[in-house]
């Protein structure tokens, strides 16, 4: 490794060789301002806001995309600096709409906050703002143009991290605004919805589809039933929103605060996904056993990666798990199972699910088999950013709540259930309950280690007493295609399959890194969620799918047993191909 | 490059043979080609070029051909289309070479004209004996353009030296020329590094604008030891009023590309593309014509002329978007992505198109190589001044009396290209400014002229070398409205990528609209050169910051102008 050797504002600095000047200047306390560079993305360097000086260099250098050079004398302040960033601020700001106090960011904007700290004080220049309409043909996410500052970061996001290509610009010059591609409406493009654009955008111009209005209503209307039920990734985000670290556990403040708020049961998606892991495991050991269907089986809990391989790679279907997600599981049973034992029809019910994904939202009603209860099984798919919102208007004192807990039926969950959340955790629980579906005992090491980390593409071989399982995990869909060539691969030429089973989550470090979570991720949030859902899964006692009560009950009394009628009749659904345009 | 040593004796006997065979067929081409201009008493020369067909070049040509043709002279006169003449004001132009007589120019033809010219000048020519003098027709006369005129005598030709004398669609012309000797040169007896060093020693310098020298530029790429490199021609010439490019590919597109093939062999590069923008269409119909001969006669492909050398050539469109000059909006749009530049470093000889690396030349500059080669650096350097060397060529364009493309060596003034090659504004005008760089340029003022052209004296003045355009503004000109001309045209043409151009420019153009509206205040132009600083220092890329140029520059020389449409505020107001 390199070293380079340098002075920023006259301090000495040494960093390793391809460090950006804008990552150097935090070694020594010295934070360069910048708008479009996020420290989750590459540089698309759009804004012109951290541009520093090099002696010896006529020009302006831009920190978030030069690498530091050995020798270099850097000036990251000085008046003309000063003047220049704040006439770029003051230019942006002239051409995005004045509307802070009624945007879904205020208060949490990053063109807010810049312009505060530079103390704007008055509109330098006449606004010219375009009137162009807002696409929420989605649903899921909304895209409003007017508020874009065409930092790049979605069209990044999009296009590079997680290889969609809906997003990217359209026209030029004072005209040039992000669009799904050939600006059709988004719903038309090959958007998957995960929603990373909304994590990632600065400003109000990529935001959720905002729900809350609707459950509010819900929650107040007295002839329903209102019950809701919250993804595992949720429980170690949440409280960012209240100044909590990322990855502190809230779930029994959360089951507590909802209650308060009127629900009027509060359920827990990690029950559901403990129930996934009996219906896909048990699939899995067929295929892998019974070879009643092939290999490799492919997790399909992520809505987003579902609808990606819908569009981009349906060839994939027959490797598909027929399981629904964990979310579509918990709404079919409240309205069927719940409704029954409470004596509540489902008509009457009002099933909200929190998740840490704006997909989740298209998740609802994307098929005739989330109607399996006769009317839509989930109504409401609430991202974990409007659900803080949510309990922020109610007034509700969060951090200082006493915790609860769930209720029951669909409530109890294992440690398997909640590592759900983070890359690789689907497949660690499915592979403590197949360990045990094959062998009749549980393995001795419950930590399948070689599951987890943020590596792009995870492979790994398990051994089952002597029977040995390849895997793959991948997460970020721009890691997928790899993944799912080397299975193309092997299909076509009929060469020994790669993998016998394999996960895919559409976000960068899985749901914890969802497109519905609090804003600002990096890799450094995304490990302190997944420490926060581990320490989860460590303190609970029952730690594998098969052992949670509520799950053995819900055979017992309404099921059967994994992959029955009724489970296939309530749990599991289809996939078409929905071809889109081809890279 | 072909490695020798796993060729057997028969197979390197028989590349061998190939090479010789392509080399005794351009041989023979060229010879053949000089013995028939020999044969024929006449030529005539037609201009071909984009300018003087849209000025009814091309029946013009018919017609010439038809009269010849009719008259039954097509055994002693031979008409040959042309690349560029260069006084495109007078177009279309016809030259016409007696042998034993003094050659003729002719201006503004027509058909009827050409028609007249062969049947009443070229056949009495033909029929009368050398040492007596033809008498032509007072019409005809008229329309005779003095070859002694300064705008001829004052220009020193070197890129556009073959253009008005030979066929550009004909490789057997080139090479009757001496084309592709220079390749033949550097591959027979240069090393890569000879190659480098001669050209570093010409003091040749990019002549897209930036002016960085050709010679370190292509030593840096010949640094990088990747297998597969990339060498690239910039045709996307865009700056209003200029066409200096596009008349060198149609007039010379053997030299843009054995340029090319001597720079791929000095960097290493494998494959080269041509970037020309769409609407030069004959510019694409002439290099697509040149890459196909070249590759017939062996110039283009592997093992070219048997030196081992692999070089192969592609061509791509450019869709009409300026930025797309630049060079890493070029790469990117040459990739298949939208045309917008990006941060350098990375540099394009370390990572360039499709990451590899690549070296990116304009037109012009590439077709001074084979000339450096042929007749030495030496030659080259002694022309110009201390760090800019050759020749340039202009495109003088605006109220001149004399418009067209010139050329003449670095260090001419500005003075004497306008006033002498140029014969000075048109109508008895008075000069008021002289626009050089194009809309990333600046203007000068009539004061100033006396200015040498080269790189440095014209940064040092608030313009630029630019390109190459050069457009003359009398005293009915508004300064102010040409400034917001140009700032319009790169706020039309901005990609939009970077905030500081993007908004900036376009609030720059409000304010100076407003300003050239004569609504605008003391306080507006202060909010110009505001956004101008920012636009200046915080772009991404050229593009934005050289696009307060006009506007800065005209400020500069001519603030009376602004001032004079100001309204009066404050303690200003009467």
């Amino acid at each position: 490794m390199t070293m380079i050797k340098a002075r920023i504002d006259n301090i000495e600095v040494e960093v390793e060789e391809g460090t950006t000047i804008l990552e150097a200047a935090e070694q020594v306390q010295v934070k360069i301002p910048t708008l479009c560079k996020h420290p989750d993305l590459c540089a698309t360097a759009a804004c012109g806001i951290c541009v520093v000086k090099v002696a010896g260099r006529p020009n302006l250098i831009r920190a978030c995309c030069t690498p530091l050079d050995n020798g270099m004398e850097i000036t990251t302040r000085d008046p003309e600096l000063v003047e220049v960033r704040r006439n770029v601020i003051e230019l942006i700001l002239s051409k995005h709409p004045n509307e802070c106090l009624t945007c879904i960011r205020n208060g949490n904007c990053e063109l807010q906050k810049l312009s505060a700290d530079f103390g704007i004080r008055c509109e330098e220049y006449e606004s010219i703002v375009p009137d162009l309409p807002k696409d929420d043909s989605t649903k899921s996410i909304v895209l409003d143009p007017r508020k874009c500052i065409n930092c790049g970061r979605c069209v990044e996001v999009c296009q590079n991290q997680q290889a969609v290509w809906a997003l990217s610009f359209l026209n030029r010059g004072i005209s040039t605004q992000i669009a799904a591609a050939g600006g059709i409406p988004l719903a038309e493009s090959p958007c998957i919805k995960c929603g990373q654009c909304s994590a990632h955008c600065p400003t109000g111009a990529i935001t959720e589809y905002d729900d809350t209005l609707a459950v509010w209503s819900a929650i107040n209307d007295e002839k329903k039933h209102c019950v809701v039920q919250i993804a595992p990734a949720v429980r170690v985000a949440i409280g960012e929103a209240f100044g909590l670290k990322p990855g502190e556990l809230t779930t029994g403040k959360l089951y507590a605060a909802l209650r308060r708020i009127g629900f009027d049961a509060v359920f827990d998606t990690n029950f559901s996904a403990d129930l996934t892991i009996m219906e896909e495991a048990s699939e899995f050991v067929e295929r892998f056993v019974n070879k009643t269907a092939p290999l490799p089986l492919i997790t399909s809990c992520c809505p987003a990666w579902v609808d990606f391989m819908e569009k981009y790679h349906y060839d994939m279907i027959p490797y598909f798990s027929s399981c629904k997600s964990p979310q579509g599981m918990l709404g079919a049973l409240a309205k069927t199972y719940y409704a029954d034992k409470k004596g509540i029809k489902p008509e009457d019910m009002v099933v909200v699910s929190i998740m840490p994904c704006t997909a989740k939202k298209y998740e609802i009603s994307r098929s005739k088999d989330m109607y399996s209860s006769g009317v839509q099984d989930v109504d409401y798919s609430l991202t974990t950013r409007e659900v803080a919102r949510m309990l922020k208007q109610s007034g509700i004192d969060f951090l200082a709540l006493a915790e609860e807990e769930a209720d029951s039926l669909l409530g109890e969950y294992t440690g398997a259930g909640t590592i759900f959340g983070y890359t690789g955790g689907v497949m660690e629980a499915a592979l403590r309950t197949a360990y045990y579906f094959v062998t009749g005992e549980d393995p001795k090491d419950l930590d399948f280690v070689q599951t987890r980390g943020l590596e792009g593409i995870k492979e790994a071989e398990i051994d089952i007493k002597g029977t040995k399982i390849r895997i793959a995990v991948a997460h970020g869909t721009g890691n997928v295609e790899t993944v799912v060539n080397r299975i193309r691969h092997a299909i076509e030429t009929g060469e020994e399959l790669p993998y016998h089973f394999v996960e895919v989550m559409a976000c960068p470090g899985g749901c914890i890194g969802g497109g519905g979570q609090p804003t600002g991720v990096t890799d450094k949030v995304r490990l302190e969620r997944t420490a926060g859902l581990e320490k989860d899964d460590h303190a609970h006692q029952i730690r594998c799918s098969h052992e949670n009560k509520e799950v053995q009950k819900l055979y017992e009394d309404f099921l059967g047993k994994p992959l029955s009628e009724k489970s296939h009749e309530l749990l599991h659904t289809h996939y078409v191909p929905r071809p889109c345009y081809k890279r | 490059m072909v490695d020798e040593t796993k060729l057997t004796p028969e197979m390197q006997e028989k590349l061998a043979k190939v090479a010789a065979a392509q080399r005794e067929n351009l041989e023979k081409m060229a010879k053949e080609q000089k013995e028939l201009a020999e044969k024929y008493d006449v030529h005539i020369f037609c201009c071909n070029s984009t300018s003087c067909r849209s000025a009814g070049g091309e029946s013009v040509l018919e017609a010439l051909e038809s009269a010849v043709k009719s008259n039954e002279l097509e055994e002693k006169v031979r008409v040959v289309k042309t690349g560029c003449m260069g006084l495109c004001s007078l177009g279309p132009l016809v030259q016409i070479e007696i042998k034993g007589r003094e050659p003729v120019m002719y201006k503004k033809v027509t058909p009827l004209l050409a028609r007249l010219i062969v049947l009443e000048y070229v056949a009495k020519a033909i029929e009368t004996p050398k040492e007596q003098p033809l008498e032509i027709s007072e019409f005809l006369s008229e329309h005779i353009l003095p070859l002694d005129i300064p705008f001829f005598t004052k220009q020193e030709k070197v890129v556009l030296s073959n253009m008005c004398k030979s066929n550009p669609e004909s490789l057997a012309e080139y090479v009757a020329h001496g084309g592709y000797q220079a390749l033949k040169k550097v591959l027979d007896t240069m090393k890569p590094e000879e190659v480098i060093e001669e050209i570093k020693k010409s003091g040749l310098r990019g002549r897209g604008g930036a002016g960085f020298p050709t010679g370190l530029k292509w030593e840096f790429a010949s640094k990088v030891t990747d297998t597969e490199k990339f060498f690239i021609c910039n045709a996307d010439e865009g700056d209003p009023g200029a066409y200096m490019d596009s008349c060198t590919l149609e007039g010379d597109p053997h030299a843009v590309l054995e340029g090319m093939l001597i720079g791929a062999y000095a960097m290493g590069a494998t494959t080269g593309w041509f970037y020309i923008r769409a609407e030069y269409p004959l510019a694409v119909e002439r290099m697509e014509n040149a890459i196909r001969q070249a590759k017939k006669f062996g110039l283009l492909g592997n093992n070219i002329l048997g030196s081992g050398f692999n070089f192969m050539v592609e061509l791509r469109l450019g869709a009409g978007a300026f930025v797309c000059g630049e060079e890493t909006a070029l790469m990117a749009s040459l990739e298949g992505k939208r045309g917008s530049p990006r941060p350098r470093p990375p540099y394009p000889v370390k990572s360039g198109l499709f990451g590899k690396s690549s070296c990116i030349n304009n037109v012009e500059t590439l077709a001074n190589i084979p000339k450096i080669i042929a007749k030495g650096a030496d030659w080259f350097a002694s022309m110009g001044t201390d760090k800019s060397k050759g020749t340039k060529v202009f495109a003088l364009t605006g109220r001149v009396q004399n418009g067209g493309l010139v050329e003449v060596p670095m260090g001419t003034t500005i003075r004497e290209i306008v006033e002498e090659i140029g014969g000075g504004v048109a109508d008895g005008k008075k000069l008021k400014a002289v626009q050089t760089g194009g809309p990333s340029g600046g203007l000068i003022p009539e004061d100033q002229i006396d200015l040498q052209v080269c790189y440095d004296r014209l940064k040092a003045v608030g313009s630029i070398m630019g390109s190459g355009g050069m457009i003359v503004m009398d005293e009915d000109d508004s300064i102010v409205d040409i400034a917001t001309f140009y700032l319009g045209f790169t706020v039309d043409e901005s990609c939009g990528k970077c905030a500081p151009c993007r908004i900036g420019g376009y609030q720059m153009l409000q304010l100076l609209k407003k300003v050239a509206d004569r609504k605008g205040t003391k306080e507006d132009v202060e909010k110009i050169k505001q956004i101008a600083h920012a636009m200046q220092k915080a772009s991404l890329c050229g593009l934005g910051m050289t696009a307060p140029n006009p506007v800065l520059s005209s400020l500069k020389f001519f603030p009376e102008e602004y001032e004079e449409r100001l309204i009066k505020t404050g303690s200003d107001a009467e």
